[in-house]
């Protein structure tokens, strides 16, 4: 048996009004890579930011055992000095500055008044080749893509002399190929003798690499689950004890499905990237919807899903473009308008709640009417009344948790703040709803409940476009299921004949791979 | 944040019951202007001076063009913190066209109009940089700041412009004709038998120097309109709780009947001066109107979702380049209009009048509690940030501060009433 490295023993912090954590207890090993998972709220990046000295030493009640001694962190500089090094959800890098000045900020070498620059570029060179990436320190990271990025915050971590290193969502925002590669960077540090806590919500990526999972529900640890059986921990067992209770079918079933005649079709749809405009962002994509059908968009991040969305919601991206959109088989000349989109009856459910979808300054109220003001006012003078029993409506009708709709959407949990969205997104009364990634980053539950409220709009008779990165999600839930790549749509195929596999098999036949 | 032991968990288990916090967060302003005023009226040797009818009347007509610009400006710092640093200068430029016309012997009402549509222009003309070029706000209005007091200087030759049209200073002046008449001891001219010293409850009231040159006119419209804002506020509580909104009923009352009972102290005080100053019909027009535009109509809501997101408003099918266009024509109306009181108090116009202005109008919207980002700021606020400005400013004067100092003060409350602001957000988290 290994030492143990870290004990976080009854760990309790309270917030005003609310208990964060609640005698949370965490033992980590010398060299294991340790997953915490949780539902949203569950007190997983709390737990972690008490470890990092965020929540200083006498705001929490319960002792850190860090290499056999009681740690008492007042800062974070506090915990890195010891080699606990945390990398946070958002990247916190500085796009203009270069991926040296990065690694180095706030952490300089050199003289006290003078950094040296030499070391500070070799020194960096020499960590980003640990972490596999071929780039100069010298370049900006702006010029780099989300998945280098995110290498570079592991190397700046290893610049720390990192013995404890805390991944929060490391692979987020990383598409399926950046994902595996860096599960497998950190394989390759555990074989280093690093120890690694992980926060994920991709449960396939828990048990790839974690020895161990310690489940998390409600501010207290469930259990600790050990994966060094000869099966690897299935998803079920996990979201058992995430959910406290078994999850037997992660899609509900759809019901009453009538599908009805085709209600929009694009054809030979060409757009152009805004800033490179020789670059097509989508290429030469036919598709089409019918009433009352969930059409999957299959695609790695990057594929093009979003801005095909967003270039048939009034053009909101993109450039250049060519192409038929017909509704009702009607060719529709769209101007560069998203009003005008929203006229023929097109909504477009951001991928981006916090910013692209929400007005978190604004209440949840205010929020669901945005989008179709003209409903609930007479001559551009707001009925305050219908606007509240509007908003009223739709939270008894998606279930949204709160007080009351005159919250602050900023106030709400991830699963809620999506809720909101399609709220207002429902009360614009749209026919084609396209829904970007409409459960990223929410918990199990509310997933569930998004995935019902997807089947309730498809028996209204609504056209719903459901683009994903999570396969099962697409398989789960779609009649019929377009596959995307670099641009192109690569594949077609109905929801009996597809599977993992034959999706997978059609990206890499589209040649230019994955 | 730290409350661990047994007696701090009480108190603020106390302050969670009774949303102490909440409710300091949510009148800190009042709070200070209350402060404020108390330690003005209680000043030693100054005692009751700044609550003098003459001083209620003065803080009113003294500080008109700052209600006005300050509307504008929350329209723009909604927007999301863009501010907008030429209005000082317009409001020279307009005051400066109007006054060299009405001087030429130009109808009077033709130069008024000429000189709100020069203001609208000017907002439009900068608005266009702003909304369509996407030039910085801040950098399109400083030009705008310069070129603006260069042209004042070009109309005006450098010197001042007298106005000697009596309508004008009546209708947007401060002299003793600037007033609302009396029309009501003219048609009831009994009233002069009532208000005399020897009327024991009428003395009580309003006080033996002012009963007998008491302004019934202007305490009717205090009247009425106190009884108007009830008739509102109970329409509102009585719909909110027919539909069922958790909104604090007796808290709602509470404050209905401190503002009717301001509505109406403050008509008494203007009653025993001079009456109801014209300049506060404009201010109150001005003020009216923009609550209801923020409040209650679709392009207020978009200035809102504008300055608290950018994109998702866009998405959401708003011309959000339109509304930026909107809120600096808006501003450049409101200058205008600015610069007509402007003018009408002095009389004339000088060629550096209006210098500062834009910065009394933005510390009254961010002391009144609009964010530096866009997004939240209400009417309301901006008029007791505004107040608050106005009653630090005439207090000093009273009291006699050296004239140096009294901007160092000002200064110095800009930076706490932020300062509470900011902090008072961090604490909610």
């Amino acid at each position: 048996m290994a030492k143990i490295l870290l004990e976080m023993k009854n760990i309790t912090k309270t917030f005003p009004g609310v208990k964060a954590l609640d005698n949370v207890n965490l033992q980590v090993e010398e060299g294991e890579i340790h997953a915490l998972v949780g539902e949203n709220g569950a007190g997983k990046s709390t737990l972690m930011n008490v470890l990092s000295g965020i929540y200083p030493h006498g705001t929490y009640e319960g002792d850190i055992i860090y290499d056999g001694q009681v740690c008492k962190f007042s800062n974070i500089k506090d915990s890195e000095k010891l080699g606990i090094v945390i990398i946070h959800q958002e990247l916190a890098l500085v796009p203009e500055m270069t991926i040296g000045e990065n690694m180095y900020l706030g952490n300089e070498c050199g003289h006290k008044f003078a950094i040296d620059w030499n070391k500070t570029y070799s020194e960096a060179d020499k960590y980003l080749k640990m972490v596999g990436l071929q780039e100069s320190s010298k370049i900006q990271v702006k010029t780099i893509g989300t998945g280098k990025q995110q290498l570079v915050e592991i190397a700046k971590a290893l610049a720390k002399k990192a013995k404890l290193l805390i991944l929060d969502e490391p692979t987020s925002s990383l598409n399926e190929e950046d994902s595996r590669a860096l599960l497998d960077l950190m394989l390759s540090f555990k074989k280093q003798g690093m120890t690694m806590i992980i926060i994920t919500h991709k449960l396939n990526e828990v048990s790839y690499v974690a020895d161990k999972i310690t489940v998390i529900r409600d501010g207290s640890t469930i259990e600790t689950i050990d994966n060094h059986g000869a099966e690897p921990v299935s998803e079920e067992r996990i979201i058992k004890g995430m959910v406290g209770r078994e999850m037997t079918n992660r899609f509900p079933k759809r019901e009453n499905v009538r599908i009805g005649d085709v209600k929009m079709e694009i054809s030979h749809w060409t757009v152009h990237h805004p800033l490179y405009p020789e670059k097509k962002v989508v290429d030469d994509v036919s598709m089409y919807v019918r009433q009352g059908e969930v059409v999957g968009i299959y695609g790695l991040m990057g594929a093009g899903r979003t801005e095909l969305a967003m270039s048939i919601f009034g053009q909101s991206y993109g450039v250049n473009f060519s192409g038929e959109l017909k509704l009702d088989g009607k060719p529709i000349k769209m101007r560069k308008s998203e009003a005008d989109a929203i006229k023929h009856k097109i909504a477009y459910v951001t991928e981006d709640r916090k910013g692209n979808g929400l007005v978190l300054s604004q209440s949840i109220k205010v929020n669901t009417s945005l989008a179709n003001l003209d409903a609930i006012s007479n001559n551009m003078v707001i009925d305050g009344d219908r606007e509240y029993a509007v908003a009223e409506e739709y939270r008894d009708k998606l279930k949204i948790k709160t007080p009351s709709v005159e919250q602050l959407v900023g106030n709400l949990s991830g699963g809620n703040q999506q809720k909101v969205l399609l709220a207002k997104w429902m009360f614009a009364e749209p026919d084609i709803l396209l829904l970007d990634e409409p459960t990223r980053g929410i918990d199990v539950g509310a997933k569930y409940e998004i995935y019902c409220i997807i089947n309730d709009l498809a028996a209204a008779g609504k056209c719903v476009v459901l683009i994903s990165s999570e396969l099962p999600e697409v398989l789960g839930m779609s009649d019929r299921i377009y596959i995307m790549n670099e641009a192109r749509i690569v594949g077609e195929m109905k929801a009996e004949e597809a599977t993992q596999e034959n999706i997978m098999a059609a990206i890499l036949r589209s040649g230019r791979g994955v | 944040m730290n409350g661990s032991s047994g007696g701090k968990q009480t108190l603020s288990d106390f302050m969670q019951k009774y949303k102490v916090g909440a409710f300091f967060q949510k009148y800190t302003m009042i709070l200070a202007l209350i402060v404020v005023t108390i330690v003005f009226a209680t000043w030693k040797g100054k005692e009751g001076m700044i609550l003098l009818p003459s001083n209620i009347t003065g803080l009113i007509a003294e500080n008109a063009y700052v209600f006005v610009l300050a509307t504008g400006m929350l329209m723009c710092i909604l927007t999301g913190g863009n501010i907008d640093l030429s209005v000082g200068s317009v409001v020279c430029f307009t005051a400066a066209v109007g006054c060299v016309m009405m001087a030429s012997g130009i109808n009077m009402w033709l130069s008024v109009l000429v000189m709100l549509l020069i203001g609208l222009a000017i907002g439009v003309f900068q608005g266009f940089w702003i909304a369509k070029v996407r030039v910085p706000a801040f950098i399109a209005t400083l030009a705008g700041m310069y070129a603006f007091r260069g042209f004042s200087n070009v109309v005006l030759n450098g010197y001042r412009v007298d106005i000697t049209n009596q309508t004008f200073l009546q209708l947007f002046g401060n002299g003793k004709t600037s007033y609302i008449p009396d029309v009501m001891r003219d048609l009831f001219p009994n009233l002069n038998g009532v208000f005399t010293k020897e009327n024991a409850f009428l003395t009580g009231v309003i006080g033996e120097n002012f009963v007998e040159k008491f302004n019934v006119t202007c305490m009717c419209i205090a009247l009425v309109s106190a009884l108007v804002f009830v008739l509102f506020r109970v329409r509102k509580v009585l719909v909110q709780k027919k539909l069922g909104i958790s909104q604090s009923v007796p808290g709602q009352i509470i404050s209905m009947v401190i503002i009717a009972v301001l509505i109406l102290w403050i008509g008494m005080k203007l009653s025993s001066y001079r009456g109801f100053p014209m300049v506060l019909i404009w201010v109150a027009l001005v003020l009216g109107l923009y609550a209801y535009i923020t409040t209650k109509t679709a392009i207020g809501r978009h200035l809102y979702a504008v300055g608290g997101n950018e994109k998702a408003t866009a998405l959401s099918g708003v011309k959000t380049r339109n509304v930026y266009w909107f809120a600096y024509a808006n501003i450049g109306l409101l200058a205008g209009l600015a610069g007509i009181l402007t003018a009408g108090r002095a009389k004339g116009i000088d060629p550096v009048y209006g210098e500062g202005y834009e910065m009394d109008a933005i510390a009254s919207c961010f002391i009144g509690g609009a964010s530096a980002y866009g997004g939240t700021g209400k009417v309301s606020g901006m008029i007791i940030g505004a107040t608050l400005m106005g009653v630090i400013n005439k207090g000093m004067i009273i009291v006699g501060v050296d004239a140096n100092y009294q901007k160092v003060v000002k200064g110095i409350v800009l930076l706490i009433a932020v300062m509470f602001d900011v902090l008072s957000k961090r604490q909610k988290r």
